[in-house]
């Protein structure tokens, strides 16, 4: 198995990781002239931001359940298709999904023109009810990944023993599902609620003003309009304790399923009479309108103008390609040392889980800030903000590329541990033979992550970018500000384009490896 | 010969005491309760559990020090013998060499061994297209491969019928005079024991005791071998 060399750059990627997100909290802290101050509202900003992400987090966690199990037990055309697709808000830009739910839930939108049908007066998409929404609609899809992910681990030979044994749907429910569950909603629910923790764009856009300020929005403020570095680091201390604070109480709650090994052979999972597919029918039905329908409005808008982008788009276009590459590289390769190391539960493993979760906890702009604050003495902060931009990419999608590996890196070695070992399988052979080609699936899919986050990331490159070196989103979000709104829906196009071709080609590679 | 030197075994209320020896190329079947420490005493063997105290030696060196895969041992385990995402060939090939860079000689040596378990042509199949029995034969011909001279059996054939359960003992005696091993059996079925191993090791209440005659001991079974066996 992987004693030795595996387990040595684990230790060594924690470290690194550690340093990414400890190191330049301290540098902003340091350049703090001095002891900084909260400002009023900044409590009002805390308790939104809890709250917030505490019914997003919720809603998508408590939605994703019928949605995963109806698409756990459903075989219908397209539904591969579907799947993807449902991955497609969470993998969206932010930019672009906000644009996207504004054309649907906004004043002049398709709910509103349906509703005045109706004679009920127009909802607003602006305030905590519209940074709620654009919550849920990014992340339910995620929820409804890692869940379905959790219902597809459960080997067939144990449904087949439950049917076998003759158990009632509730049954079933009861001794195979809900431990499932059990494991994967913590941390499924943990993930979301410090996403939204976390979330700027959605805040920035739907959000703001004194009812509507998430503390990340504060911390951008802070950065932007007063440069007072010191209240942000402070803001982000601030973040840091919270989003830990969740971690710790989330960690213990999360539990493994402990199925066991089955042969890989096709779920088996049925649902028989009227009720479960109307039911089905519904959450998937539902599910797919609600998702899909800002996505398409978005497609129509942008094809006019994707014919006729200037060059400096394609530029863009270019540098976010490249950006995004290193940073899935980076990230995947750390995730999984991470995984394997945390996985061989040996001393230290809860320390190293610890630090992969970490940069959820911390805000990217102060990352990035206090980046350029370390590098600065030694080149010109223009010429860095993509390698930065990279190093913070890295820092933000490690997280959920973790998450998306471990459990599966514990079944691996709960499964094949003992079998590597007495065949003294190890080191590099060890994890060709077998942990690529066992994790291939969530690797895949953890690498279109990284990618499509990396692709659509517009966090600190908009603080710091010159023209030479602003990525598509930037370029989209400068578009919009010069109210140049064809030609920015067709840069949003093209984003959407190139992150879900990223992400698309990442995953089947995985999915594709997995079945060979 | 393999040395159990004043061993115990221990993890929370379980306790197992072993000191005996038994030579190179002898057959032993290990008999006990469910929960006595059968599969703890091959686990000790093949290096998955450390002894709290005392040393489990080789011909007279101590395996202690070293990794699972570096001992002079090859273990079946009951199920999991095989990576499903890898082919036959490929599976086999692992007990030649682990990172599976293969010589033209080493893998018409994989299919020689296919070949003489009776899995012949098959070596492009994975696990899953399998049924137990061949399974079994494919987990065997590997330990033909890897010839080493311990070979520990942790029920790898629980799950088959009695015929083809006969079978692989068989393939099994047969493995074992090839390469000379020194085979340990977990079982439940005495006479897996009598067809198969002349020594038997009875492991209850705390202690695996020192292997007998297998004849002797049922003709005679000892209060805890007796309470087993009902």
């Amino acid at each position: 198995m992987a004693r030795g060399p595996v387990a040595v750059i684990g230790t060594g990627a924690a470290v690194c990781v550690a340093a990414l997100v400890l190191l330049p909290l301290g540098a902003v802290l340091m350049r703090a002239s001095t002891w900084p101050a909260f400002a009023p509202g900044d409590g009002q900003a805390v308790w939104f931001t809890l709250w917030q992400a505490l019914v997003s987090a919720v809603v998508s966690c408590v939605l994703a359940v019928p949605v995963a199990r109806a698409l756990a037990r459903r075989r219908f055309v397209g539904r591969e298709v579907l799947i993807t697709l449902m991955g497609a808000p969470f993998l969206l830009p932010t930019i672009v999904a906000v644009m996207g739910l504004i054309a649907v839930f906004g004043r002049s939108g398709l709910a509103n023109q349906a509703l005045a049908a109706v004679g009920v007066p127009p909802l607003s998409v602006y305030g905590a009810q519209g940074v709620i929404l654009a919550h849920v609609f990014l992340n339910l899809p995620l929820a409804v990944r890692m869940v379905l992910q959790g219902w597809q681990a459960i080997p067939a030979e144990r449904f087949r023993l439950a049917e076998s044994l003759g158990f009632a749907p509730a049954q079933v429910t009861r001794h195979l599902e809900v431990p499932m569950l059990r494991a994967i909603l913590p941390g499924a629910f943990a993930v979301i609620f410090v996403i939204c923790l976390t979330s700027f764009a959605v805040a920035l856009t739907l959000g703001g003003g004194p009812k509507a300020t998430t503390v990340e929005l504060a911390i951008y403020q802070a950065v932007r309009f007063d440069f007072d570095l010191g209240r942000a680091a402070l803001l982000a201390g601030l973040q840091f304790a919270l989003c830990a604070l969740v971690a710790v109480l989330v960690w213990h709650v999360v539990t493994q399923a402990g199925f066991g090994a089955g042969l890989d052979r096709a779920p088996v999972l049925r649902a028989q009479g009227v009720g479960p597919l109307l039911a089905d029918g519904l959450a998937i039905g539902g599910t797919a309108v609600f998702l899909l329908l800002p996505l398409g409005t978005i497609a129509v808008r942008g094809l006019p103008g994707l014919l006729e982008l200037p060059d400096a788009v394609w530029a863009a276009a270019g540098r976010s390609v490249t950006v995004a590459l290193a940073s899935t590289g980076v990230t995947v390769a750390t995730a999984l040392a991470l995984a394997l190391r945390v996985s061989d539960a040996r001393w230290g493993a809860g320390v190293i889980d610890a630090v992969a979760l970490l940069p959820l906890a911390t805000s990217g702009l102060v990352l990035g800030t206090g980046l350029f604050l370390l590098v600065q003495p030694w080149a010109a902060p223009s010429s860095l903000a993509l390698p930065v931009t990279v190093a913070v990419n890295v820092a933000m999608s490690l997280p959920f590329v973790y998450r998306l590996l471990l459990p599966e890196a514990r079944v691996l070695r709960a499964d094949y541990g003992r079998l590597s070992e007495s065949l003294g399988l190890q080191g590099i052979s060890w994890l060709r033979l077998v942990a690529v080609p066992r994790l291939a699936r969530p690797l895949g899919f953890g690498a279109g992550l990284a990618a499509a986050l990396s692709m659509g990331d517009l966090g600190v490159i908009a603080l710091f970018a010159s023209d030479q070196t602003a990525t598509l989103p930037l370029v989209v979000q400068r578009l919009m500000g010069a109210y140049r709104m064809d030609t920015a829906a067709g840069a949003a196009l093209l984003l959407v384009v190139i992150s879900f071709g990223l992400f698309w080609a990442f995953d089947w590679w995985g999915r594709r490896y997995a079945t060979v | 010969m393999l040395q159990f030197d004043d061993v115990l075994l221990a993890q929370d209320d379980f306790r197992l005491t072993v000191d005996w020896s038994v030579g190179a190329g002898a057959r032993v079947a290990v008999i006990g309760p469910s929960g006595a420490g059968k599969s703890t005493l091959l686990s000790a063997v093949a290096g998955f559990f450390a002894p709290r105290r005392g040393r489990v030696l080789w011909q007279g060196a101590d395996l202690g020090p070293l990794n699972p895969g570096a001992r002079p041992v090859t273990i079946l385990f009951q199920d999991q013998n095989l990576f499903p995402h890898l082919t036959l060939a490929l599976n086999l090939g692992l007990g030649l060499r682990p990172d599976l860079r293969l010589s033209a000689a080493q893998k018409a040596q994989v299919d020689t061994v296919l070949d003489r378990v009776g899995l012949a042509g098959m070596g492009a199949r994975k696990p899953p297209q399998l049924s137990g029995g061949q399974i079994g034969r494919a987990s065997l011909a590997r330990a033909l491969l890897r010839a080493r001279p311990v070979l520990l059996l942790d029920e790898p054939f629980a799950a088959l019928g009695p015929a083809l359960k006969a079978e692989m003992l068989t393939l099994v005696g047969e493995i074992a005079d090839e390469t000379g091993a020194l085979v340990m059996m977990v079982t439940h079925d005495p006479a897996d024991a009598r067809a198969f191993a002349a020594l038997t090791v009875l492991v209850a209440e705390g202690v695996a005791h020192a292997p007998v005659e297998t004849a002797v001991l049922f003709a005679d079974p000892p209060p805890a071998l007796r309470a087993y066996l009902g």
